[in-house]
């Protein structure tokens, strides 16, 4: 949705069963794993609100990891 | 035999009548049609995923399928950030860029139908405040969120 809304944003859905090598790039143990910027990620479904502070972060260059 | 069941066939024939408004493309990247098979240009589920897309445009004039072939259009793919296969790209009302990499199985399926109603549209269902972060960001966002079919 968010890409929908602004020019900034790219959005990616990866089905990464088919792409192992991306996996384990990425080390995906669970889904969904949501990785913003190369840098902030979680596992799990966030609500709204989180996604778009983990947006906002990225954006500003905080590169925190939450989990 | 289709792929999407015929009473989904007509379930996201009406939906789409409902609720498309601008038309959208998707741009298809997959592999090339050969009689040959070369060593690391092969994608097992391209087939599987263009007759779903085929499928799946059929059941709106406003959806168009464009399919380009990954490895003869190499340089426009990566230009597109597209590095794996099969990769979809929505383009419609959408200001920022909407990928599928991969197969849009299970429940990404029904992402997928979500997403064509939203670019079509060009608005979702965000929160207000959601809105107006997204509209003062300064830096590229790039979100990638790893998904298995279910």
């Amino acid at each position: 949705m968010m890409a929908v809304e602004s020019d900034k944003v790219t959005a990616d859905v990866v089905e990464v069963s088919e792409f192992p090598h991306v996996a384990q790039r990425y080390q995906v143990y669970g889904v969904p794993k949501t990785i913003v910027n190369e840098s902030i990620q979680f596992e799990g479904a966030r609500p709204e609100a989180a996604l778009i502070g983990a947006v906002e972060s990225a954006s500003a260059g905080d590169g925190t990891s939450t989990r | 035999m289709p792929i999407i069941p015929q009473d989904d066939q007509e379930y996201l024939r009406n939906l789409f009548d409902e609720k498309l408004e601008h038309g959208v493309t998707l741009r298809f990247y997959t592999m090339g049609v050969s009689p040959l098979s070369v060593p690391g240009q092969d994608c097992e589920t391209c087939s599987d995923t263009h007759e779903l897309l085929n499928e799946l445009v059929g059941l709106s004039d406003k959806l168009t399928l464009d399919v380009r072939d990954f490895y003869v259009e190499r340089v426009a793919a990566a230009e597109a950030g597209i590095d794996e296969i099969p990769a979809i790209v929505l383009e419609g009302q959408n200001k920022g860029s909407v990928r599928f990499i991969g197969v849009p199985a299970g429940y990404e399926f029904a992402t997928l139908i979500e997403d064509l109603v939203d670019v079509s549209r060009g608005t979702t269902g965000l929160a207000a405040h959601s809105r107006e972060v997204l509209a003062g960001l300064k830096d590229p966002v790039h979100i990638k969120v790893f998904v298995t079919p279910t």
